[in-house]
């Protein structure tokens, strides 16, 4: 815990983005969470992304629930508007938020207690919604501000830090986001920036439901020996599918690749993934390879990481609900209000 | 002696849950109303889609009596699981419709009654051979039989009917038929009409005739509502369900023929106030429908905007008990959950509307109060109003009128460098302004937190900093008393120590009440309470007065304990006047109660006697 407030000045050179703003122009407050913890790892990534897709910060809406992961919209973004909710319930304001106005950008940060355990309904129902959102969950198996008990993501067998072992089976949330119709899916680790970044870059971009998992290590309670979620472990057991090298707005720029091994990925708002393939086999358009693939390797004890899905001809929930273009949030009297003629018909026809 | 009545009495349909009585049954009390007669129509049934019973009471009434009468006058008794009941609670001299098709033994009727037994079986299966048209016929014929025995204008049922199938000629005749062969058997067999008759008169003028969970649709359009989340639940569902249909009708533009509004059906009641808090937060008008026990769930989000200071509309129609509880049963038994909604020191602003008109009206404020105050605003509603068409004033919009945003500050006002403090009370009103996520890129963003924030909402636990936000949310509720609906006030004749509060679905009964206690030479000041918090007005009324009853449908005088605690009154003089079986308030029942309570009082003194 710092109350140090964060010094403003900067390299007069730091590089700028298409707006002209720096890295500092996403940054938030100063994070109060333990030194070298996950979540300060996926912060600096949603920076980066931010930064390189030169988003203005104000259009995006950060929500959250509860606990350490929820706690860090308050650390990136500090120009948007954020909102602290309640336990588990990040993905109803986040729905209602996207319902009144639809042209921000709603980054909804979340953890494994928040949305595996008191969550998991919200969780679920806002993937088969398809809000569109960027759902992140910074997963550390554990809950940490309550000073180390087992979350929902704990796998069986793994030990807490004071030795006992979980007994009850890990709920993977990429495989429920996948059986539930998210339109977007990927996992990462807190500690592979390189694949963390573009993953992140490309769900904002994404125009639906789009999840990721972040595996992201507790410096404080879940990173031992006995622990499925220690950096050790992660770095020991992941197996990448695939890198994002790049993501775009409309026109990719192409960089070398060895042919063969890239493939480019249009989504349906024209911006194109281009998805640097570790596993040839491997699919992104395929659900339901996507799942057993992850089972497969899963029972192997491996960690799949990567892009895992995504639905080229993604529709959101506004698609669903055929909501009018301009926010609901800008339409005032005229656009809402029927009048008194209107009402004078109604009246007549209730005699 | 059989009762001789024109235009007032009350008429009960006992029927099976499922067999299309509901139609016909409806289809009664809306041509007495053509015939310029007030109905009062409940529905009373089941938390069943099929077989239970259910009743359905048509109270008639010249005078304009809306309020449940109590008693029945004549039983259509349809249904033979509750035949005994039904027959035991018919008034004495009253009358009793069944079908003769089947001989009952004598045993199972009244000498004091009027008994009319009309083969509704046998027309039935004479006319028709389908299974399906033998029931629901079966209650067009009724309803014919009906027209006869009281005197009905069979004209007006009959533009109904054609109103009711227009373009669909086959129906409107075959219904037409049905509801003749009812009629003319009692025209050519029995003496007709009964001392029960309707007489065309004028005392309906130009009011309407809805349910309270439409109108309360229908004042969301009309307030701006964009965004409505709901979990089903008796008998709020049908509130979400006209607002559906409501915008589908007034709400889709005409050029892009998209929708103005989204509807959300959540997975479960913390959703569905999940969403409207989100929405609410991001610029948009948004309620929920629910009831007690939806409330019950939404506790934790309900601080958290009362806190956070977030507008949310909620509809609490309210109902009878826990999880199950009584659900079809009308109760006023959420005032303490609302009023004092969350983790403590929690307090919510509350409407309550008086019928369907009102509900209206109150709809359309409540989005304006929500804004106003940025807090959760609850429409108290219930079954009673909700669920049962009620006659009243016709709808009223005033074309000039505007939509109150509240206190937000725009991105000119920021960059013109105006000091925003989110939690910054700067008119001394207690309301401090806020900003809509997106609306300047460098001045206005907050974050928003449960946890303890200062004036510019930066988080802090110190427990000056969050005592004096405390206080100026007490500042806020102050202000608000001035903003809500006042009560409304009517003394009686005579200078009294006596008055009466009472609120929401009570008034009808409540007016009729005090019409038999001024016969019984009893006088009482009444004061209908329409918002919490409690205006003033109610504190002075309370000092007026040496005893003030206070009328409400629930167990534990709730209301009545909120005055207590809110306006710091000595409980002894407010005497709690309770009904909570369920059934709607009758006049019967609160003239009795006060008018025993002041019998009481009116005894002369032992020493006076003697002396």
């Amino acid at each position: 815990m710092t109350y140090v407030v964060k010094p403003k000045f900067h390299h007069p050179e730091l590089p700028k983005n298409k707006l002209g703003y720096t890295h500092r122009d996403y940054e938030g407050k100063i994070s109060t969470l333990c030194a070298g913890c996950g979540h300060d790892s996926i912060t600096a990534s949603i920076i980066e992304a931010c930064f390189e897709l030169s988003i203005e910060p104000h259009r995006v809406a950060k929500i959250s629930g509860i606990g350490c992961s929820s706690k860090t919209p308050d650390y990136f973004l500090g120009n948007s508007h954020g909102f602290n909710s309640v336990h588990g319930r990040m993905p109803s304001v986040l729905t209602g938020a996207n319902l009144a106005n639809r042209d921000l950008i709603y980054l909804g940060v979340s953890g494994d207690g928040d949305s595996a355990s008191i969550g998991l309904g919200q969780f679920a129902h806002a993937m088969r919604r398809g809000v569109n959102m960027v759902y992140i969950v910074e997963n550390n198996g554990v809950y940490g501000l309550t000073k180390g008990q087992f979350s929902a993501t704990a796998d069986r067998g793994s030990k807490s830090k004071r030795g006992v072992t979980n007994t009850d089976s890990a709920i993977d949330m990429v495989g429920i986001a996948l059986q539930l119709g998210a339109s977007f899916v990927a996992r990462s680790f807190s500690g592979d920036k390189k694949q963390l970044v573009p993953i992140i870059k490309a769900a904002i971009e994404h125009q639906g439901a789009a999840f990721v998992d972040v595996i992201s290590p507790c410096v404080a309670f879940n990173n031992h020996a006995g622990s499925t979620k220690s950096f050790d472990y992660v770095r020991e057991h992941n197996e990448a599918v695939n890198f994002l090298d790049f993501m775009t707005g409309r026109a990719p720029i192409h960089v070398d690749y060895a042919p063969g091994t890239v493939e480019m990925v249009e989504q349906h708002d024209g911006t194109m993934l281009a998805l640097r393939k570790i596993n040839a086999e491997y699919d992104v358009h395929d659900r339901l390879a996507a799942m057993n693939f992850i089972a497969h390797h899963a029972s192997l004890g491996q960690i799949v990481t990567g892009l895992l899905y995504v639905e080229q001809d993604a529709s959101d929930l506004h698609g669903h609900l055929n909501t009018v273009e301009a926010p609901l949030n800008a339409l005032g009297e005229k656009e809402l209000c029927p009048g008194s003629a209107a009402l004078d018909k109604i009246n007549g026809s209730l005699r | 002696m059989p009762i001789q009545s024109v235009n007032d009495f009350v008429v009960r349909f006992a029927n099976v849950n499922g067999s299309g009585s509901a139609s016909a049954n409806e289809l009664f009390a809306r041509a007495v109303l053509r015939m310029g007669v007030p109905v009062a129509p409940r529905n009373i049934f089941p938390s069943n889609i099929q077989g239970l019973p259910t009743w359905y009471e048509v109270r008639i009434s010249q005078a304009g009596h809306l309020g449940a009468r109590g008693g029945t006058d004549l039983m259509v008794a349809m249904n033979p699981q509750t035949w005994d009941k039904d027959v035991a609670s018919i008034e004495p001299g009253g009358y009793l419709l069944y079908d003769s098709t089947k001989p009952m033994p004598r045993s199972k009727f009244r000498d004091d009654i009027t008994v009319i037994g009309v083969p509704l079986t046998a027309i039935c299966n004479r006319e028709y051979t389908d299974p399906r048209q033998r029931q629901l016929f079966k209650n067009i014929i009724y309803l014919g039989a009906l027209s006869a025995l009281l005197d009905m204008d069979v004209g007006e049922i009959e533009k109904l009917i054609a109103e009711q199938y227009k373009g669909k000629e086959k129906l409107f005749d075959a219904n037409k038929h049905a509801l003749h062969l009812g009629r003319d058997w009692v025209m050519m067999n029995m003496e007709h009409p009964i001392g029960l008759r309707l007489q065309r008169a004028n005392a309906v003028g130009d009011r309407i005739f809805i349910e309270g969970n439409s109108a309360a649709a229908l004042g969301a359009v009309y307030g701006g509502a964009t965004v409505c989340a709901w979990y089903p639940i008796t008998p709020s569902s049908s509130l979400a369900e006209a607002f559906t249909r409501h915008c589908n009708r007034l709400r889709i533009d005409t050029a892009s023929k998209q929708n103005k509004f989204a509807i959300v059906q959540a997975e479960d009641e913390l959703a569905s106030i999940g969403i409207v808090i989100g929405a609410s937060w991001n610029g948009a008008r948004a309620f929920t429908a629910t009831s007690g026990p939806g409330i019950s769930l939404m506790q934790e989000f309900l601080g958290l905007a009362y806190f956070a200071e977030i507008p949310a509309v909620v509809f609490d129609v309210q109902r009878a008990g826990p999880s199950t509880g009584m659900p079809t049963r009308t109760q006023q038994t959420d005032i303490t959950s609302c009023a004092y909604a969350s983790h403590g020191d929690t307090k919510h602003v509350l409407l309550f509307p008086e019928d369907s008109a009102e509900t209206f009206d109150f709809a359309a404020t409540a989005f304006d109060l929500a804004d106003r105050l940025q807090t959760p605003v609850f429409v108290m509603m219930d079954l009673d109003i909700g669920m049962n068409h009620r006659l009243c004033r016709p709808l009223n919009w005033d074309d000039s009128r505007k939509y109150d945003r509240g206190k937000v500050m725009t991105a000119a006002a920021l960059e013109a460098g105006k000091d925003f403090g989110r939690y910054l009370d700067v008119d001394g009103d207690g309301i401090p302004y806020r900003t809509y996520p997106g609306t300047h890129p460098t001045k206005g963003s907050f974050f928003t937190r449960g946890t303890s924030r200062d004036r510019y909402a930066r988080y802090t636990e110190e427990g000056p900093a969050y005592a004096d936000n405390m206080q100026r949310l007490l500042r806020k509720f102050e202000t608000a008393k001035d903003l809500v609906p006042r009560p409304i006030q009517a003394n009686a004749d005579k200078s009294t120590k006596y008055g009466v509060i009472y609120f929401g679905s009570t008034s009808p009964a409540m007016d009729e009440a005090i019409q038999m206690l001024d016969a019984g030479g009893h006088h009482l000041d009444r004061l209908r309470v329409r918002a919490f918090p409690f205006h003033s007005s109610v504190t002075s009324f309370i000092a007026e007065h040496d005893f003030i009853f206070v009328v409400e449908q629930n167990r534990d005088a709730q209301l009545r304990s909120l005055i207590v605690n809110e306006c710091g009154i000595d409980p002894v003089r407010l005497v709690p006047i309770l009904h909570y079986d369920g059934t709607p308030i009758t006049a019967r029942f609160i003239a009795r109660a006060i008018g025993e309570h002041l019998d009481a009082l009116k005894i002369t003194p032992l020493r006076k006697v003697v002396s």
